[in-house]
């Protein structure tokens, strides 16, 4: 890649103000393959795109349950995004513990944006190489947060990170407006197709590199999980076969795909890191 | 040692604080071929008074394992707190339930953590174990436990016992000459027993009564549900398809 | 926050005590009784003292026992509360959530064996769902629509048994003030570490209210008759 005069140390502004050790942390995110969430009313969905190193291994792992009420999808570092789940679950099962209170998504989402702040500005640390979209249930209705390694986090009502992201992003403003009062098959009806937006040339979405998660009231394509109903759920390979059904082809050969705001290698495909999700 | 015992009082002797209670109540767990109920009455005590007539002691930790705790409740409801954290735990790992075996021997290392400050409660666990047949796990305070085909435990647990003795082991029976006992009671029968033990101990022990709550446990695709066709006050509580059932029925007892 | 940070496993006893808190669920929601004395053994020690104390928007709680402890429990539900309120995401701690906070709390303490020596009622109302708990210094918790501390619940909860169950959702606030009359009452003329001076709370849709101190007006003409045992013996 490229070198600058200020990246050895991330506590060390360049003259321009900018972080650049943040900044690499950023293109990790973008170096994972896609994860997409969208929400209605009702339901809150998130859709990912697994790689795999090859025909005989398996497949990554791109979503993590939180608790009943949240979940997550990531891109980027499989293993640091492991350690901040597992810091979630924590404080999740804290809150319950507490207060017998399933703790508010924003509160989760806020905890982890905090951690990751303070890799941006303590000598001898590096940022999380890894991005989330976080989605939840709580008293105030379901919601979609994207976390970076930046220490920001926002609000969604639709939102897509990771390699060639902003293919499906431009589907997904394209449509949200439809998302507030979709039924749970269109909503994720419209989430595989903004991820397959992210896909090259060639590739399809099938049954063993998608995985589909989501929180609310259960599709009839489902069966019941070892979690009570409407809670977090993470449907893969023939479970996700009758969403993938509902997919409409696309109508003309598409288009090369505007090139996603990420440069080099994650663009081309070709640079699978193993250890990037 | 006779020096250790005579230390002088220089100050007047302060009350100690006890850090336990005892809040009455019984339960009780029989384990069938391919089912297992547990039941406990719902009324809490301390002393002569009634606290509350419903504090469940009965509790659903997954879909093939009920747990039923007696004895301090601030204890056993800590208890079953902690054991359910460590469940989801295990749930976030392996995104299964784990067996009932396995809470079984998870619970004896959790109790036995606390040997020398002891949760001061007896804990039943019953279920469908990973073969399909019925289990009953029984504890003691400190985690010693054994599994087997029925146990009661609590307030009324020497009025309950000695009766399920009797009714599921045989004992001080014997057969009519050229027959033999069953192996394994019918569904039908449990809920019978377990009812007139409920009956009986509140009938005869103050710290008994208000509600009984009695769960059963059906193993997957099991014949017993035709003996829960029509049972009052009886709820499905099942999370998951095609595997285990849990049930859940709700009777009075007397409130004097 | 460092609740219970000391390990300080010397056993204490209470000192200056409340006596009975009593509460009940009726048609609104929640209301809840005590008297205005702290006693300090059997002086009547501090004679307008608040035993009911509001936590945030949609809870109360009563308290019996140490008032020292109770002052020091009020505290740090204030910070919780403050904690709670400075995140400003509309998410807000209702009476459960309080309940189970205190509850660790109590139990955490009366496992170090430092306990905080208090009988506890929690009473709340929050999104149309009356809530009545009880906690004390053993972590024992249990929930009834009629609950009592103390003294209250061997002389009042019988009274409030037969006057409110089966009529939760029937009882008006007039009825409900009327029946905590009497056993605050009937308190005051059995239990020699009450007074005559009590506040009630009320919690429903509209928030929590405590009132004023108000007097329950008794008779003692009737002792003047009473021979036998005391200073008269004929």
């Amino acid at each position: 890649m490229f070198r600058n005069t200020y990246d050895s140390d991330n506590t060390v502004f360049s003259p321009q103000g900018r972080l650049h050790q943040v900044e690499y942390a950023l293109e990790a995110v973008k170096q994972g393959s896609a994860a997409v969430g969208l929400k209605s009313k009702t339901h809150a969905v998130l859709l990912a795109l697994k790689r795999s190193t090859g025909e005989l291994a398996s497949y990554q792992q791109k979503m993590f349950r939180i608790d009943d009420h949240a979940g997550i999808a990531i891109a980027g570092l499989t293993s640091d995004a492991r350690v901040l789940s597992n810091f979630m679950r924590q404080q999740a099962m804290s809150s319950k513990m507490l207060f017998n209170r399933a703790i508010p998504v924003n509160r989760l989402v806020s905890a982890i944006a905090d951690k990751a702040q303070v890799n941006t500005q303590e000598y001898g640390r590096r940022p999380y190489g890894v991005g989330f979209l976080v989605i939840g249930y709580d008293e105030s209705g379901s919601h979609l947060y994207e976390f970076s390694p930046s220490g920001n986090s926002y609000e969604y009502f639709a939102m897509s990170i990771g390699a060639r992201s902003q293919s499906a992003k431009t589907y997904l403003e394209k449509h949200y407006e439809e998302f507030a009062d979709a039924s749970l098959e269109d909503l994720i009806r419209h989430g595989l197709h903004a991820l397959r937006e992210t896909l090259q040339q060639d590739k399809e979405l099938n049954v063993n590199n998608t995985s589909i998660g989501l929180i609310g009231p259960r599709s009839e394509h489902e069966k019941k999980g070892v979690q009570p109903e409407g809670a977090f759920r993470i449907l893969e390979n023939e479970a996700i076969e009758p969403f993938l059904k509902t997919m409409v082809a696309k109508e003309d050969p598409p288009a090369p795909a505007p090139a996603a705001s990420s440069s080099g290698p994650a663009a081309s495909g070709s640079g699978d890191v193993q250890m990037s999700g | 040692m006779a020096d250790m015992v005579s230390i002088p009082h220089s100050q007047p002797q302060q009350h100690q604080f006890n850090p336990y209670t005892e809040n009455g109540g019984t339960i009780l767990a029989i384990a069938g071929a391919d089912f297992s109920v547990i039941a406990g009455d719902t009324r809490q005590s301390e002393g002569y008074s009634i606290q509350t007539r419903y504090a469940p002691k009965v509790f659903r930790l997954t879909d093939k394992a009920v747990l039923a705790v007696n004895g301090f409740a601030a204890d056993g409801n800590m208890f079953v707190k902690k054991v359910r954290q460590r469940l989801e735990w295990y749930r976030h790992a392996h995104a299964k339930d784990m067996p009932i075996r396995a809470i079984a021997r998870l619970i004896q290392t959790m109790l036995y953590s606390r040997r020398f400050f002891p949760y001061y409660v007896y804990n039943i666990l019953g279920g469908i174990e990973e073969d399909g047949t019925g289990a009953v796990y029984s504890f003691d305070p400190v985690g010693s436990y054994e599994r087997e085909a029925c146990r009661a435990a609590g307030a009324a647990q020497s009025l309950v016992q000695p009766f399920l003795d009797n009714q599921i082991y045989f004992k001080n029976q014997t057969p009519a000459p050229g027959t033999s006992f069953p192996g394994h009671l019918s569904l039908s029968t449990v809920l019978s027993l377990v009812i007139d033990s409920f009956t009986s101990a509140t009938e005869r022990h103050i710290e008994v009564g208000d509600g009984l709550e009695m769960y059963i446990v059906l193993a997957k695709n099991s014949p017993s549900i035709q003996s829960l066709r029509d049972i009052r006050g009886m709820s499905e509580l099942t999370a998951t398809e095609d595997g285990e059932r849990v049930f859940v029925v709700r009777r009075d007892l007397k409130k004097d | 926050m460092s609740i219970a940070a000391q390990t300080d496993s010397c056993p204490r006893q209470p000192i200056v005590t409340g006596t009975s808190v009593l509460a009940l669920k009726y048609k609104d929601g929640v209301m809840m009784a005590a008297d205005n004395l702290a006693s300090y053994g059997s002086l009547a020690r501090f004679k307008d003292i608040q035993r009911l104390h509001p936590v945030g928007k949609y809870t109360v709680i009563g308290a019996g026992g140490d008032m020292s402890d109770f002052q020091y429990i009020q505290k740090f539900l204030e910070q919780l509360i403050i904690e709670e309120f400075t995140s400003q995401d509309g998410h807000d701690l209702g009476p459960a959530q309080i309940h189970e906070y205190l509850s660790q709390v109590m139990y955490s303490r009366r496992s170090k064996i430092n306990p905080l020596w208090n009988s506890l009622l929690v009473g709340g109302f929050k999104d149309g769902k009356s809530f009545l708990s009880y906690v004390d210094l053993l972590g024992t918790t249990y929930s009834a629509t009629t609950l009592a501390t103390g003294f209250g619940a061997y002389l009042a909860q019988p009274i409030l048994r037969k006057e409110v169950e089966g009529r939760e959702n029937e009882l008006t606030e007039e009825e409900a003030i009327r029946i905590m009359e009497s056993c605050m009452k009937v308190l005051y003329y059995r239990d020699a570490r009450s007074l005559d001076k009590y506040q009630l709370a009320v919690i429903t849709a509209d928030g929590v209210k405590i009132s004023e101190s108000r007097h329950l007006s008794t008779t003692w003409s009737f002792a003047e008759g009473i021979r036998g045992y005391g200073a008269q013996t004929q």
